[in-house]
């Protein structure tokens, strides 16, 4: 049994979700229409789970579909950061750093999800589970956001090499260094080493950021995505 | 005058008209007459004797530039932003606490990064650019660069915010050799990064709004051309409600080489 309810979830009822096997579900395909789509629910009961699976298909367009994957994720996260308790006590500056993040972020989803479609089909929007992230707690947002821009960052610089058009290639070194100004704001507010904002755990000793190709980066964002991902066909 | 060094390359009767023709009156104006003339080149389109790497994969060369011309543009704005920190470090009561401390950690990435490309270029047999001498103040311009730390972080952001512009515009002519556009794009992140830190260090966002120069006017153009909001022929503002700031904060453009050149030849002596 499912309960999905059209509208932004209410801090409250963000705070009344708890328990094991009860958690949050976004899906990427409300950004559409600007509304979050959430239910608690239990696992056991869904079958649409099961049977959703979406494959990013092939050459550039599936690169392109691994971007709006990322994208959808790190848009639904921000999307739910700012229905949380955190973001209503956080400090001015890091509610407006995480307000301008949301607003980045879904730009990024909807913008690869129209440019997918002048060349061929988007993925469906994911359905997301963020059960293991405390909206309410400082900490886990954070760090949660501290994770998935790094991680946008190193998946944007291993996957350029894979990519065959220039203005895809582009496109996409447009939104790495922005995913990177985040990871640097985030770091620079969640720790307390100053120079984390480049930490040496993200940049090697030549000074080079992080590169992960599709298959790593996709293991490590799995206990985000319900929907299962088929990444078998992108180029390598 | 060493980023300029592959004009040296090229013996087009051509380029040697143009060269002979631009009146040279103040040293700005030589630099732009420069840049003009680089963006000649590229429109002749003229390839730089034999690829220096080999393409790893059977595409299109879509570079204006061999890799050595783009990894030598790249060292070179490597060595500017490493000495520019090098001096901020050296320079008695310019930096503390924690603007100390972010200096010290991008001082050790850029020096990082003139390595790695020396040795990158050194290794694929071509042969690395030597470093310039630069002028900090922009023949005066910024006089108190290395005494008001104000100012110095002020050219500290403009450089990042430029090298990061700079690596994304040559992305494209570094694709047929996949190590090499690795190699460049973890380079272009970090350079981001330390643009954020430096930016929220000043005060403002770690993001670019529209074009805004929060530097000082005279760096216009390190931003100019930030505010566009079509990408691969979609305008973002007809897919989505975010506000004309936010999208443009979402999106770094990139500067040509010749773009770039103009910038960086201010500091060049």
């Amino acid at each position: 049994m499912q309960i999905w309810k059209k509208s932004p979830p209410s801090p409250t009822l963000v705070k009344s979700i708890s328990g094991r096997r009860d958690f949050l579900r976004f899906s990427g395909a409300a950004l559409a229409s600007g509304a979050i789509l959430m239910a608690g629910c239990d696992l056991d009961d869904d079958e649409v789970i099961v049977d959703d699976r979406v494959s990013l298909g092939s050459g550039d367009l599936g690169i392109l579909n691994y971007a709006y994957a990322l994208e959808q994720l790190e848009a639904t996260f921000y999307a739910a950061v700012l229905q949380g308790g955190y973001y209503q006590d956080a400090t001015a500056e890091e509610q407006q750093i995480l307000e301008d993040l949301e607003k980045h972020e879904r730009a990024h989803a909807e913008f690869f999800r129209a440019a997918i479609s002048t060349v061929g089909t988007p993925i469906p929007g994911l359905v997301l589970d963020f059960s293991t992230v405390d909206f309410n707690d400082r900490d886990s947002v954070l760090g949660t956001a501290k994770v998935f821009e790094d991680l946008g960052v190193a998946a944007y610089n291993g996957a350029g090499e894979l990519i065959m058009t220039p203005d895809y290639l582009l496109v996409a070194g447009k939104i790495v260094s922005v995913e990177a100004r985040h990871a640097a704001a985030i770091r620079s507010i969640y720790d307390s080493d100053p120079k984390s904002f480049a930490g040496d755990d993200v940049v090697d000793a030549n000074g080079l950021d992080r590169a992960m190709m599709p298959a790593e980066v996709l293991s490590a964002a799995a206990p985000f995505f319900v929907t299962e991902i088929d990444a078998s066909n992108l180029p390598a | 005058m060493n980023i300029f060094n592959f004009i040296d390359k090229f013996s087009s009767k051509e380029l040697d008209a143009k060269l002979e023709n631009h009146t040279v009156h103040t040293r700005r104006d030589m630099f732009r007459q420069v840049g003009k003339m680089a963006k000649d080149v590229a429109m002749i389109g003229a390839p730089i004797g034999a690829a220096l790497l080999s393409p790893q994969r059977a595409m299109a060369q879509t570079s204006d530039f061999s890799m050595e011309d783009v990894l030598n543009y790249a060292l070179t704005l490597e060595y500017l932003e490493a000495e520019f920190y090098q001096m901020g470090l050296d320079s008695a009561g310019l930096l503390s606490g924690r603007e100390r401390s972010v200096v010290e950690q991008i001082s050790q990435h850029e020096t990082a990064h003139v390595e790695f490309l020396k040795t990158a270029i050194s290794g694929a047999g071509g042969t690395p650019v030597d470093k310039p001498d630069f002028d900090f103040t922009a023949g005066g311009s910024f006089a108190d660069v290395f005494t008001n730390p104000d100012t110095y972080l002020a050219l500290a952001q403009a450089f990042e915010d430029t090298g990061v512009r700079a690596y994304k515009g040559q992305a494209a002519n570094l694709m047929g050799n996949r190590d090499v556009l690795r190699a460049a794009l973890q380079i272009h992140s970090v350079e981001a990064r330390h643009a954020s830190e430096v930016r929220r260090l000043r005060g403002s966002k770690g993001w670019i709004t529209n074009a805004m120069n929060t530097t000082a006017p005279a760096a216009d153009a390190v931003y100019a051309g930030e505010s566009n909001l079509t990408h691969l022929g979609v305008d973002a503002s007809t897919i989505v409600t975010v506000d004309m700031a936010g999208l443009t904060e979402a999106y770094d453009e990139p500067l040509t080489m010749a773009e770039v050149n103009a910038i960086a030849s201010l500091f060049i002596m």
